[in-house]
């Protein structure tokens, strides 16, 4: 153990390769890294899987969206989605009336969601506390509703059709499909991971902090935390259409309340403000109520009647147990592991400072305020 | 005429459900800055309950003062078990745990009763009344929702501004620093606030399952009236409460009257965005310092 760990320790002084220090070549490199990755998968994978992989890739999209806002501005939406429903009925709406392809579509169903949002976030910056979350809860339960009172325009409960797009000839459907909800995932995740190291990114962190600092330092803090919705929005909006294109039309009973329940566990399992564990997250949503709930279902011979509610049951416990055990998720605890496993190999023993320092900040919101909140509300 | 006379008595019954709801959450949110959003789910595992109880073959009243009992008793646990740990961590915490908890309440709901539709009765009759000629939608069943709700509030009142237990809680909620320096024990208060916030939306749900019918989610859109109710009245005050619900009941009866019940849910999103925007704090809420 000791060769080991002198051989380790040589090797941390003198790193063999290091990542580019500027954000958008290193953010590259990863999507790069990623690119060949998914290439190879999607390429080994059966039809089906490579549908499977696409789902993952548009709930990245949306947890990327959620944990930015939540994670990172510190503000909370039970309500995705109804973002989501929005994105995907407006390229509904966009197939069924126009004739154009499908990436000005993606963007417009971007804009109207991102502009819904700004209608919900701009009256809840008016005050602090929960109502954002009301008001989010609100769209993700009355927007199935709406879409039956305007039924004609909606299509009823048969919905709109919208067709999957048709990459080359020698592509499978499936493949073509699963290539542009990735390209979207890894798009979003590069603009999104950029967008947290700049100004706007800062100020985000600063504004969930503390407010009043934040205003103190010249930042407009209603501003900041609209700017944020709509961009959470906005990527919610996107998800819905990419999962209307999987889904080949949207209905109302397509984005029910449990979408956005999922999103939620998924950002909470994935670890809060981690643009990184939005694929845990994913992986979670996609697999567990389709295959993994049904098989434990299965497993211990429960009725029916269980069985249907299982994925629910074990997305609550998720929401639940994990907030108040693991604030952190998985992506929480593999950077304490790294941390720890760092320490033993660094030559003096130490934790590597540096990766904690970078890291910590963007998940404090969710598992250590409490400074912020003590001195808010003392003794509660 | 007789239409509109209608509608406004049924958005009176309404108001009154959704102002009970409001009163639980208000409760809860003075005292410790948490919205509980697992409120309805709660009172719904004790609806199905009351629904045990009754087809035990024990009667109406015998149900009903079961499920308060177990509202109240359902209140405290969750408060001492999920709540409490989250004590002086961020307010997001909490909001996902009650989330969490409403979803995972629903679903053990309909693993164990699944989700089909179960009538639950009323202890008066539900059909309208004739007072002369006219025939108007008032039965006794909406009497008793009125003079129900209106006895909750004014227990409340009369527990809040009579009585020392009642001082003390009303101390914890605006200071609790403060109140535990002067010897009040804050935390078994907050678990009794938590009881009888619980014991009020058990109450709303009694009074709304007869109409609407017993399922795992019967209770999510008359959660987000409540909370609706509670934003146009002040998140922080009894009295908002009432009048906010009485607010909230009447605006969604002329919606769904004059065009169409499916647009209640966001008409009443549209009521919380223009009290926001017109008055942020709600009608009576008092204004709120906030400590740097």
């Amino acid at each position: 153990m000791g060769e080991l760990r002198k051989k380790a320790q040589g090797l941390a002084a003198k790193p063999w390769f290091r990542m580019p220090r500027q954000p958008m070549l290193r953010h590259l490199s990863y999507a790069a890294v990623a690119v060949v990755f998914l290439y190879f998968l999607t390429q080994k994978l059966s039809a089906f899987n490579d549908y499977e992989v696409g789902e993952i890739a548009f709930y990245v999209v949306a947890l990327a969206g959620l944990t930015l806002l939540t994670g990172v501005n510190g503000q909370i939406s039970l309500g995705h989605g109804g973002f989501m429903a929005v994105g995907g009925f407006t390229l509904a709406l966009l197939v069924e009336h126009t004739k154009w392809n499908v990436v000005p579509e993606l963007a417009i169903a971007i804009v109207t969601s991102a502009l819904v949002g700004a209608l919900i976030g701009i009256p809840a910056t008016r005050l602090r506390g929960p109502y954002l979350a009301g008001m989010t809860l609100m769209v993700a339960l009355g927007l199935p509703y709406l879409t039956n009172q305007y039924d004609s325009f909606f299509g009823g409960d048969q919905g709109l059709t919208t067709p999957q797009p048709i990459g080359p000839a020698s592509i499978n459907p499936e493949q073509w499909l699963a290539w542009i909800q990735l390209a979207c995932a890894l798009i979003v995740l590069i603009l999104l991971g950029n967008l947290l190291r700049s100004r706007f990114g800062r100020s985000f962190r600063a504004v969930r902090d503390d407010e009043i600092a934040a205003s103190l330092a010249g930042i407009h803090v209603a501003r900041t935390k609209v700017i944020a919705f709509m961009v959470s929005a906005g990527c919610a909006g996107l998800a819905g259409a990419l999962l209307a294109l999987s889904a080949g039309g949207v209905n109302s009973a397509e984005f029910p309340l449990s979408i956005s329940i999922y999103l939620l566990a998924g950002m909470v399992i994935g670890g809060t403000g981690s643009l990184m564990g939005v694929w845990w997250g994913a992986i979670l949503i996609v697999y567990l109520p389709t295959s993994w709930a049904p098989s434990l279902a299965n497993h211990f011979h429960v009725n029916s009647q269980v069985s249907a509610n299982l994925a629910v049951i074990i997305f609550g416990l998720v929401l639940v147990v994990g907030m108040l055990v693991a604030p952190g998720g998985i992506q929480g605890a593999l950077r304490w592991v790294a941390v720890r496993v760092g320490a033993y190999f660094s030559p003096d023993g130490v934790p590597n400072m540096k990766l904690s320092l970078q890291e910590a900040p963007t998940d404090r919101a969710v598992h250590d305020s409490e400074s912020v909140t003590q001195a808010d509300k003392p003794g509660v | 005429m007789q239409f509109f006379l209608n509608i406004t008595l049924g958005g009176i019954a309404t108001g009154m459900i959704v102002a009970a709801v409001a009163l639980g959450l208000v409760l809860i949110f003075r005292a410790t800055n948490i919205v509980n959003f697992a409120q309805g789910a709660m009172a719904m595992m004790t609806t199905y309950i009351a629904y045990a109880v009754l087809h035990k073959g024990s009667g109406y009243w015998l149900a009903f003062v079961v499920a308060l009992a177990t509202g109240l008793l359902f209140g405290a646990l969750t408060q001492v078990v999920l709540i409490r740990p989250l004590q002086g961590k961020s307010p997001l915490n909490a909001i996902i745990v009650t989330f969490g908890f409403l979803i995972f309440l629903e679903g053990l709901a309909g693993a164990i009763w699944g989700s089909q539709t179960r009538t639950f009765p009323a202890p008066f009759s539900e059909a309208g009344q004739k007072i002369g000629n006219t025939q108007i939608a008032f039965s006794p069943f909406d009497v008793f929702v009125v003079l129900a709700v209106l006895a909750l509030m004014i227990l409340m009142l009369v527990l809040f501004r009579g009585t020392d237990l009642g001082l003390r809680m009303r101390a914890v909620a605006f200071a609790p620093e403060t109140a535990r320096l002067l010897g009040v024990r804050v935390r078994p208060l907050l678990t009794l606030g938590w009881a009888l916030s619980a014991a009020a939306g058990v109450l709303a749900a009694l009074l709304v399952v007869p109409t609407s019918s017993l399922t795992p989610n019967f209770m999510d859109v008359i959660l987000i009236y409540g909370f609706t109710a509670a934003v146009v009245g002040g998140l922080d005050s009894p009295v908002g409460a009432l009048v906010g619900g009485l607010a909230t009941g009447l605006s969604l009866a002329y919606v769904g009257g004059y065009l169409g019940g499916s647009l209640e849910p966001m008409a009443a999103l549209a009521l919380v965005i223009v009290s926001l925007m017109i008055r942020p704090e709600g009608l009576f809420a008092r204004p709120a310092p906030r400590r740097v």
